[in-house]
């Protein structure tokens, strides 16, 4: 199919890779950006997105979505200007195979929404016990290797997945749990869990694991990115490992930034997440690594049915959807704190596709055109009705949000626009 | 945040907790508790006042001892009581916890008395009941997980009241695995909303909560000085499961620790009363002369639980 060429016309462009936030137009033909302000030397627009009032920016690249319903979630993703999706390896079966990544790629690549980059399996059937085979993984599509939310409890095989990935340049994505620390806990090591007598996850569970990772990532070399920091004092690990050399990404959930262990309130299983909401003071700070560039920001999106959710807050399914809320959220925070907009912006875009290796998340000429344009003045209601996901599960149901999608275009097509 | 437990009157309408409950509500269960405790004393142990009600006993798990305690309440207010070993019936072929309590509704339940192993159960089923409109029907937590038991808090709040007359000025000692204690949490709260001096938790770090001294409770390790000048001493059940491994080496340790012995009762005040919810292991956290000793109002408990039940029922109906 021949791509179209595009005029994005009288918006603010915002692209922090490139370091722009100006009024300026974006000129798109065969799937790339190939103008940015003047149209090039005989540019004829098939057609044009009228952008006034609104900001252009790179489509969102999210570090951690589930996909459970392929077609719906990467509508979801979409319409949320999400362009770009890395996907955990924890699926049925898990992603630990090459051929079920080659086919998981050729079925996004034939939906035509948002980029599917999955993460594949670290160990075989992510039983921390033997490595996947991680160089056919990647010639199948994986851009990254993790164990999503499952424990490897011998730390010399955690170390030998280290080297061997390390080997080839690939990057190890781990979520930072002790196993036996966080065993049984539902909720936040603190006052809510002591007060509701849920098992309690301690902060330590987080900082230990995030120790260990760090320790090894060290002595191996490999690029280790951790995700879904939940405390104060596991970012502070981070922070003083990257000032020490270590090359080590990170992101916090979008529902972290929002939320603490007081969101529960009697028991709701929509604020169940793993790891746990914690303490007020752990979300400022999370907020504050977010602010200064330390940390990205993901959507964590995970669709759960009525069924996983209506149940005793100790037996729900934890998660959220979140690829629709993902943009509004990160405006929503940026304008509390006083964040410019192409900071936060930049933690949804250029900062997860640098932590990713992927090719996206910027605007300069010649760049893939995945672009995001939204009303940041909209305001909307956080409805069931209004997403797109399968999931409705979200624990920001009813609030009222700033910022709505008008348009998403991916390598140079629209694919989504109201 | 609403309570769930009131209706819009600010009315008892389930009982959930005592957490976020007003001292007048509790004051008033009591008060009611009192006019119920002589029925049980009459030829005809029976009020009408529950009369054509169905009351369900819903235990998701096993306890013999509440459930019949709920039971007798129930029938002495003239209830029909239908008692559901769910433990081992329809959660065993797969049914929700949900499609339960849809089918007892549909049988015309008037209240369900839950008991369930996760904290927070009936709250999730009084929520399930508001969405779907049947806000006649009333829930009563009979223990949730290590939440809350809200009746066991208030009959042991009925026996302070009985024996101390009133609350001001007492210091309260809970003694053992408050981490793991659903009545812990519903005493330290009920004796806070009815303002008792000073509550004090008392046990290992390995069976305290996080932070429980943000639910007003005063922190011991030390078991001579968490009962010294005390008027009230409440003993909590140690579980067999907890007793050997990494909470807790051993029994006989824990009773040389932690157990209630005459020689650390007498540093409490003269006329301390020594409380428990039953039931006990002599050897593990009381002597056996404790136990059966002077101070021991364990058996009073149990029969005020009869009329703290009955109140809790009849309020509960009536709103």
């Amino acid at each position: 199919m021949q791509e179209q060429s595009i005029h994005i016309k009288g918006g603010r462009l915002i692209d922090p890779r490139n370091s722009i936030d100006a009024q300026a137009d974006v000129f798109v033909a065969n799937g790339v950006v190939c103008a940015v302000g003047d149209a090039p030397l005989g540019f004829a627009a098939d057609s044009t997105i009228d952008a006034a009032g609104c900001i252009v920016c790179p489509g969102l690249v999210d570090l951690s979505a589930r996909l459970t319903n392929l077609d719906a979630e990467l509508l979801a993703a979409v319409a949320g200007g999400v362009t770009s999706v890395a996907c955990p390896p924890d699926t049925k079966p898990p992603l630990d195979e090459h051929s079920l990544v080659e086919r998981l790629v050729q079925r996004s690549e034939s939906i035509g929404l948002a980029r599917v980059f999955p993460v594949g399996a670290l160990t075989q059937q992510l039983a921390g016990e033997k490595l996947a085979e991680m160089a056919g993984l990647s010639r199948a599509g994986c851009i990254a290797f993790s164990q999503a939310t499952r424990p490897i409890f011998d730390t010399q095989i955690l170390f030998r997945a280290m080297q061997y990935a390390a080997t080839f340049g690939f990057a190890i994505r781990l979520q930072p749990q002790d196993h036996y620390l966080a065993l049984n806990g539902v909720a936040h090591d603190g006052e809510v869990a002591s007060r509701l007598g849920l098992a309690a996850i301690p902060v330590c569970a987080e900082t230990l694991a995030i120790s260990t990772a760090l320790h090894l990532a060290r002595e191996t070399g490999v690029r280790l990115h951790l995700s879904k920091i939940s405390s104060a004092a596991g970012i502070a690990l981070i922070r003083e490992a990257r000032e020490g050399g270590v090359k080590v990404t990170c992101d916090v959930a979008i529902h972290h930034l929002h939320l603490s262990e007081t969101d529960v309130g009697y028991f709701d299983s929509h604020a169940r997440f793993d790891p746990p909401l914690r303490a007020s003071s752990d979300r400022a700070a999370l907020r504050a690594a977010v602010a200064e560039g330390v940390a990205a920001v993901c959507s964590d999106h995970t669709p759960v049915d009525e069924d996983g959710k209506q149940l005793p807050f100790a037996e729900a399914t934890p998660g959220a959807v979140g690829l629709e809320l993902l943009l509004p959220l990160v405006c929503k925070w940026a304008a509390e704190d006083g964040v410019p907009l192409a900071a936060a912006i930049a933690r949804v875009t250029s900062d997860p596709a640098v932590a990713l290796g992927v090719d996206a998340g910027s605007l300069g000429v010649g760049q893939r055109a995945d672009i995001c344009v939204f009303d940041p003045e909209e305001p909307w209601c956080v409805r069931p009705e209004a997403l797109h996901s399968q999931g409705k599960n979200t624990p920001f149901l009813g609030w009222e949000l700033s910022g709505r999608v008008r348009t998403t275009l991916v390598g140079g097509r629209v694919v989504f626009s109201i | 945040m609403h309570n769930p437990q009131l209706n819009a009157h600010g009315e008892l309408t389930h009982l959930l907790s005592i957490d976020g409950l007003p001292r007048d509500v509790l004051v008033h269960i009591l008060d009611t508790a009192s006019s119920f405790l002589e029925v049980s004393d009459r030829d005809v142990k029976k009020v009408p006042l529950l009369r054509g009600k169905s009351v369900f006993n819903l235990f998701f798990e096993n306890s013999t001892r509440t459930r019949t305690t709920f039971e007798i309440a129930a029938k002495r207010l003239s209830a029909d009581v239908i008692n559901l070993d769910v433990a081992r019936s329809s959660t065993a072929k797969g049914e929700t916890l949900l499609d339960t309590v849809d089918n007892l509704v549909s049988m015309h339940a008037d209240m369900f008395v839950v008991r369930h192993a996760s904290s927070g159960a009936p709250y999730l089923i009084a929520d399930h009941l508001r969405r779907t409109g049947r806000d006649d029907v009333h829930v009563v937590n009979a223990g949730d997980g290590r939440h809350a038991h809200p009746t066991q808090g208030l009959l042991d709040m009925y026996t302070i009241r009985h024996f101390k007359k009133d609350f001001s000025g007492l210091k309260v000692a809970i003694v053992g695995d408050i981490l793991h204690s659903r009545v812990a949490r519903s005493d330290i709260q009920a004796l806070g909303a009815l303002g008792a001096a000073e509550v004090r938790a008392v046990g290992p770090r390995t069976l305290l909560p996080t932070d429980i001294e943000q639910m007003g409770a005063r922190v011991f390790y030390d078991l001579r000085e968490g009962v010294r000048d005390c008027d009230v001493v409440i003993m909590l059940r140690l579980q067999n499961e907890r007793m050997n491994g990494a909470l807790l080496p051993s029994a006989k340790e824990y009773f040389r620790s932690y157990g209630l012995t005459p020689e650390v009762l007498a540093l409490a005040r003269p006329d301390a009363i020594v409380m428990h919810p039953g039931p006990m292991n002599r050897g593990v956290e009381i002597d056996s002369e404790v136990a059966d000793g002077p101070q021991a109002v364990i058996l009073s408990q149990v029969t005020f639980g009869i009329a703290v039940r009955m109140a809790v029922m009849s309020i509960l109906a009536g709103n």
